[in-house]
């Protein structure tokens, strides 16, 4: 049989972290609720997960998914993703105020910049918790990026 | 946090995602892991067995949809407060066998109706799951009690009247047959 830990050990371990990532992606107010239907969605899929290798990054993908369902159901422009930050990240944006520019940036663009920079994704779970491909992906990172730098500037 | 953690374990279990739920509760011999499924009381961890062990084995076992809640375990922490008070001898809960099986399962069955305040042998366990012979399984059967206090393997002793062995301890063991008036 799979030998899954228990699914506690993943709330134990990263629901801080899943939480902080959410309260940057959709806003305080609206955390718990993406928080909730991460962990259900997760708890659903997790007796078919065959992998458990790398069960923070899935669950920070699913999380980016149901902050991107979020958006598009509300079909509204995204608050500020400041707390983020709490996040690691090995190749972080400069400082204060760029996660509020970050914030600015159209839905793809916010996402992929925020996926890769505060939950430090490759490309390639970027355009999963997308929905897209890697290219675009890509893509709307560049964009993205690029239009940070020239706020910035 | 708290909050939403709680809110997320009402949540799986009203969407029928909550498999294996467990808890912890305090005991005279120190602290209890109770573990349920949708049948019943699936599992109890005694004071000195790791519980972190004992929820791996559910995971891999029953499913690793494991989540900590204290909902739904208010009769069984009852009871086993009761019973650790000497004021209850029966329990009324309903159990999961499931983690026993064939012959182990029925020496345990056949411990479940031990009454309180007497002992049996391995000898007369193994005759009552039909296989006199069979000692030494009857004895490992009670070694894996997963469900031990509720189902009273502590009340199970070696013909000469030794203690025989106890996944909690020989002194929990003794402890629980003298709060029961049958040692000491």
């Amino acid at each position: 049989m799979s030998d899954l830990p228990p699914f506690q050990t993943l709330i134990d371990e990263h629901a801080g972290e899943v939480m902080a990532v959410l309260r940057g992606a959709v806003g305080r107010g609206d955390a718990d609720d993406c928080f909730q239907e991460t962990f259900l969605a997760a708890l659903r899929a997790y007796p078919r997960l065959g992998d458990g290798g790398n069960l923070r990054g899935w669950l920070i993908t699913i999380a980016h998914r149901k902050a991107i369902d979020h958006h598009r159901a509300r079909g509204r422009r995204a608050v500020p993703v400041a707390e983020v930050r709490e996040a690691a990240s090995e190749d972080p944006l400069p400082d204060e105020g760029v996660w509020e520019l970050v914030g600015a940036l159209p839905p793809k663009q916010r996402a992929a910049v925020t996926l890769r920079y505060a939950s430090d994704l490759p490309h390639a779970e970027i355009a999963a918790a997308l929905g897209c491909s890697p290219e675009a992906a890509r893509r709307s990172l560049h964009e993205g990026l690029k239009r940070l730098r020239k706020e910035l500037a | 946090m708290r909050d939403s953690l709680d809110r997320l374990a009402r949540r799986a279990a009203a969407e029928g995602l909550l498999d294996v739920a467990y808890t912890s509760t305090d005991s005279p011999f120190g602290p209890l892991l109770l573990a349920r499924t949708r049948r019943g009381l699936i599992r109890v961890g005694l004071p000195n067995q790791d519980p972190e062990a004992l929820l791996a084995e559910l995971a891999a076992r029953i499913s690793p949809r494991v989540l900590e809640t204290p909902a739904e375990f208010d009769a069984a922490r009852r009871q086993l407060d009761l019973h650790f008070e000497g004021e209850l001898t029966e329990f009324d809960l309903p159990l999961d066998w499931r983690l026993s099986r064939d012959f182990r399962r029925r020496v345990l069955r056949s411990i479940a109706r031990i009454p309180y305040g007497q002992t049996r042998s391995y000898t007369e366990m193994a005759r009552s799951a039909g296989n006199e012979r069979a000692v030494r399984a009857a004895g490992s059967a009670c070694g894996s009690n997963p469900i031990p206090l509720i189902v009273p393997c502590h009340r199970v002793l070696r013909s000469s009247g030794g203690l025989g062995g106890y996944g909690g301890g020989l002194p929990m063991k003794q402890g629980l047959l003298e709060l029961e008036g049958v040692l000491g």
